[in-house]
């Protein structure tokens, strides 16, 4: 196992609670499914450490619109690479809601699938594999391809942009 | 009785092959190691999708044969057609060698 | 037609590099196949009954002549000399090795073509109208939007895993050759009471186990509109659509289970937040596509030319084909041709690689270098000088290209059914192939006149059964084929799905009764009715009886 953020494996430094677990101490970073953050909220918004959420397949990342700025990572689950409708639930956070924190993909995260979840907005990928192959995994998924044709919020210069630029450059040349 | 033997597609060319008494794959069914009875078969499954063979074959699975005096022929018309080629195409698959 | 710029090529050859690395990467044993099987689909690659099969992409069916040129070649060096044309306007090979293929891609992606999404949970091939740009009745040449709508698919990083697939058709023509009421995004383009050219939105169409004619989500979007609006419909779809059953993943069942105005609302409000995003497409970006798709070098001609008049009436076996096979041109003295796949007896949309060959050399010769592919599974020289016709004709019949049933009862859509497909429950082909024998006879093919058969080789529905006017799906007995039939489906935008006429018969007693039903129509119908017109104004009950007396 082993997370790869900004092209370095990163240390693992939430703890992640199921809807029954009783709560770590007040001082650990915890992760809570959407569920319970919804039942607890106060209650987890007022503890020392750092908090974050658990979006499964199903969920509404909507539910979290005006806490955002108050979390400090959102996994989000991938239970297995097919189900793809975390990806839309990371263009929903980044593009619409704003969330500027850690987005990170877990469950059933593979290296052929990572440069989607990157263009969805994740920035960080939780793999079963150890820290070594993952970093390479990552670091060719992501240089695989170089031309992307749907403008998402990735920061990547889509085709069609592109062309229009060099259009516009053309265009001043001439005149 | 049920006669069965264990079938796949060869990962390289995607060919269909049978597993073979010394545990290699042939793509001629009369090679197949014939398995009698649900216990011989599922042991013969099991040989056959160990992880190992995953770089040499795809898909593997039981179908149910009988001995005939041209030898081992499928009862499923599905399984002849595989042990053959297309019923359309008389020169392609196995049937044209 | 488009062509590609850098960006395009740039794709296409980094998918083939990062295929041909994928490949590497099963053969040595770095993913298992269960890995690399959405991969391989991702990039066509079926395992089928035999072997391998790859399925090309023709995006919106058409076709350069050198493109049409190279998968002949293609044929003749991965495969085993011929390829499949499909109903969805693409093409299979049904014999290549996998450690081959990232060749045959590359081989593609020099002449601009490439297998991408052509398979697994992701938007498939746009398809559209095999006659666009040329058709007379035409509003506008739909295929400007439909290469903006392969660009906008292609690798979507949000669409890959979708729920299930998901197919798009549009057509730019009333008269829908597109089959747009049977796909998951159907578009039909219409003017809006400003005078605009824009789409009618139909969500939910579809053949497979559940068959459903597409509902309208929306009357008119606007072309600047529409991509932003197809992610919208997406978006609804890959969120809320149903993953925990195959077979109700697709779009049409979350129609049908939340009711078409709740998708509606779910589309609009989502399609509020994002409609003056970067999906908006300008005029000037659009004018640029259609530009891309400008009509050829058309001369001016009269529309009548005495050479074609001549050779009509010498030779009856070439009106015989102007009859059935040729169709009136937007341009004067051009025509449509059409280039039957089915030869009598034959194996429906199987073409050789040396007929692939003739065909682009007779498009680069007289159809400005384009042909097309149809969904009816056969192809199409878009732009014929009449005065060519004869010399095009003369070339066909010799290649055995020839034949004239271009919408006759010959004409028949069989998926590759049990012979080629691993999830066939029966065989397709060979009942092709004997209906067409039974109706061989010209004459009688064209006393006829227009009857859509169908055939399927299981319930996936890929030989659209549910809208022939008569369908046939092959099923499994007890280790026996049998085939039941339905009759009153309709693909057009009069579109409706067949109903089963009752018990399946066997394969030695189908072709008597497709005889018996097709006799039936001759007895009683009216004037010029068609079979479907005829079915439509006596209903099934005539036709149940011919085949089943009282029982």
């Amino acid at each position: 196992m082993a997370i790869v953020k900004n092209d370095s494996v990163i240390e693992q430094e939430w703890i992640t609670v199921e809807a029954e677990d009783d709560l770590p101490s007040s001082d650990e970073n915890l992760i809570v499914p959407l569920a319970r953050f919804k039942e607890q909220r106060d209650d987890l918004l007022g503890r020392n450490g750092g908090l974050g959420v658990l979006l499964n397949p199903g969920d509404a990342p909507e539910d979290l619109a005006g806490d955002l700025d108050r979390l400090s990572i959102i996994t989000v689950n991938f239970p297995a690479y097919t189900d793809g409708r975390g990806y839309s639930y990371g263009r929903v956070l980044r593009e619409r809601m704003g969330f500027k924190g850690e987005l990170r993909a877990i469950g059933d995260v593979l290296r052929d699938q990572i440069l989607l979840m990157h263009r969805c907005g994740f920035d960080s990928y939780d793999l079963k594999v150890d820290g070594e192959t993952a970093l390479t995994k990552v670091r060719a998924a992501l240089k695989e391809m170089s031309v992307y044709y749907q403008p998402t919020g990735d920061g990547r210069a889509t085709a069609l942009s592109l062309r229009e630029r060099r259009r516009a450059a053309m265009e001043q040349k001439a005149s | 009785m049920s006669l069965q033997v264990v079938t796949a597609n060869r990962l390289d060319d995607g060919l269909v092959v049978f597993l073979t008494a010394d545990g290699g794959w042939s793509e001629n069914i009369n090679d197949a190691r014939t398995a009698d009875g649900k216990e011989a078969a599922n042991a013969l499954l099991a040989e056959a999708s160990a992880p190992e063979l995953d770089v040499v074959i795809v898909g593997p699975y039981l179908i149910d044969v009988e001995q005939q005096d041209s030898g081992l022929v499928p009862t499923k018309y599905r399984e002849v057609l595989r042990t053959k080629g297309p019923s359309v195409r008389a020169d392609l698959g196995y049937q044209a060698v | 037609m488009y062509r590609y710029d850098d960006f395009d090529r740039q794709l296409v050859q980094e998918r083939t590099e990062q295929f041909r690395e994928q490949v590497k990467r099963r053969l040595s044993g770095d993913i298992t196949e269960e890995q690399f099987r959405p991969l391989r689909l991702m990039n066509g690659v079926y395992l089928q009954l035999h072997a391998y099969m790859l399925r090309v992409a023709v995006p919106y069916g058409t076709l350069r002549c050198d493109q049409l040129r190279e998968l002949g070649g293609i044929a003749r060096k991965y495969d085993k000399g011929y390829g499949h044309f499909t109903t969805r306007q693409n093409i299979q090979y049904n014999w290549p090795k996998l450690d081959e293929i990232p060749d045959a891609l590359l081989d593609l992606a020099n002449v601009e073509m490439h297998a991408i999404q052509t398979s697994g949970n992701c938007i498939r091939n746009t398809t559209t109208d095999q006659y666009a740009g040329a058709a007379a009745d035409e509003i506008e040449d739909p295929r400007p939007y439909c290469e903006l709508i392969r660009q906008w698919s292609t690798f979507h990083p949000e669409f890959t895993y979708l729920p299930r697939k998901f197919k798009i058709a549009v057509t730019g023509s009333p008269n829908d050759r597109a089959a747009v009421k049977v796909h998951d995004i159907g578009l039909r383009m219409h003017y809006n009471d400003a005078g605009e050219t824009g789409f009618e939105v139909i969500v939910g169409g579809g053949l497979g186990r559940t068959p459903f004619v597409g509902k309208t989500v929306r009357d008119f979007i606007g072309k600047n509109d529409l991509f932003s609006y197809l992610e919208a419909i997406l978006r609804v779809y890959n969120r809320f659509g149903r993953r925990d059953n195959k077979y109700k993943a697709r779009i049409k069942i979350l129609v049908h289970e939340l009711g078409v105005e709740e998708v509606q609302r779910l589309v609009e409000e989502e399609w509020a937040q994002i409609k003056d995003g970067s999906l908006k497409v300008g005029d000037a970006e659009i004018a640029r596509y259609i530009e891309q798709f400008a009509p050829p070098a058309f001369e001016a001609l009269s529309d009548d030319d005495a050479d074609f008049e001549r050779h009509k009436s010498e030779s009856r076996a070439f009106s015989n084909w102007v009859r059935s096979n040729v169709i009136e041109h937007k341009q004067p003295g051009y025509a449509i041709a059409n280039v039957s796949l089915k030869p009598i007896g034959g194996i429906p949309g199987d073409a050789t690689d040396t007929q692939m060959e003739l065909v682009a050399d007779l498009s680069e010769k007289y159809s400005f270098g384009d042909v097309r592919v149809t969904h009816e599974q056969n192809l199409v020289l878009p732009h014929v000088k009449k005065a060519d016709l004869f010399a095009v004709w003369t070339a066909l019949e010799g290649a055995g290209l020839g034949t004239a049933n271009l919408g006759y009862v010959t004409d028949i859509i069989a998926c590759p059914g049990l012979d080629y497909c691993a999830l066939a429950t029966a065989r397709s082909i060979p009942l092709s192939q004997r209906i067409s024998e039974r109706f061989g006879d010209l004459d009688r093919q064209h006393d006829i006149g227009e009857l859509k058969i169908k055939i399927s080789g299981c319930i996936n529905a890929c030989g659209h059964h549910h809208v022939g006017h008569i369908g046939i799906l092959g099923l499994d007995k007890r280790g026996k084929e049998f085939y039941q039939i339905t009759l009153g489906g309709d693909a057009s935008q009069d579109a409706s799905i067949g109903k089963i006429v009752g018990a399946g018969f066997s394969e030695a007693e189908v072709v008597d009764a497709i005889e018996s039903l097709v006799t039936k129509y001759i007895d009683i119908r009216d004037g010029g009715e068609r079979f479907i017109d005829t079915y439509r104004r006596v209903g099934m009950d005539p036709f149940k009886e011919v085949l089943y007396g009282d029982r």
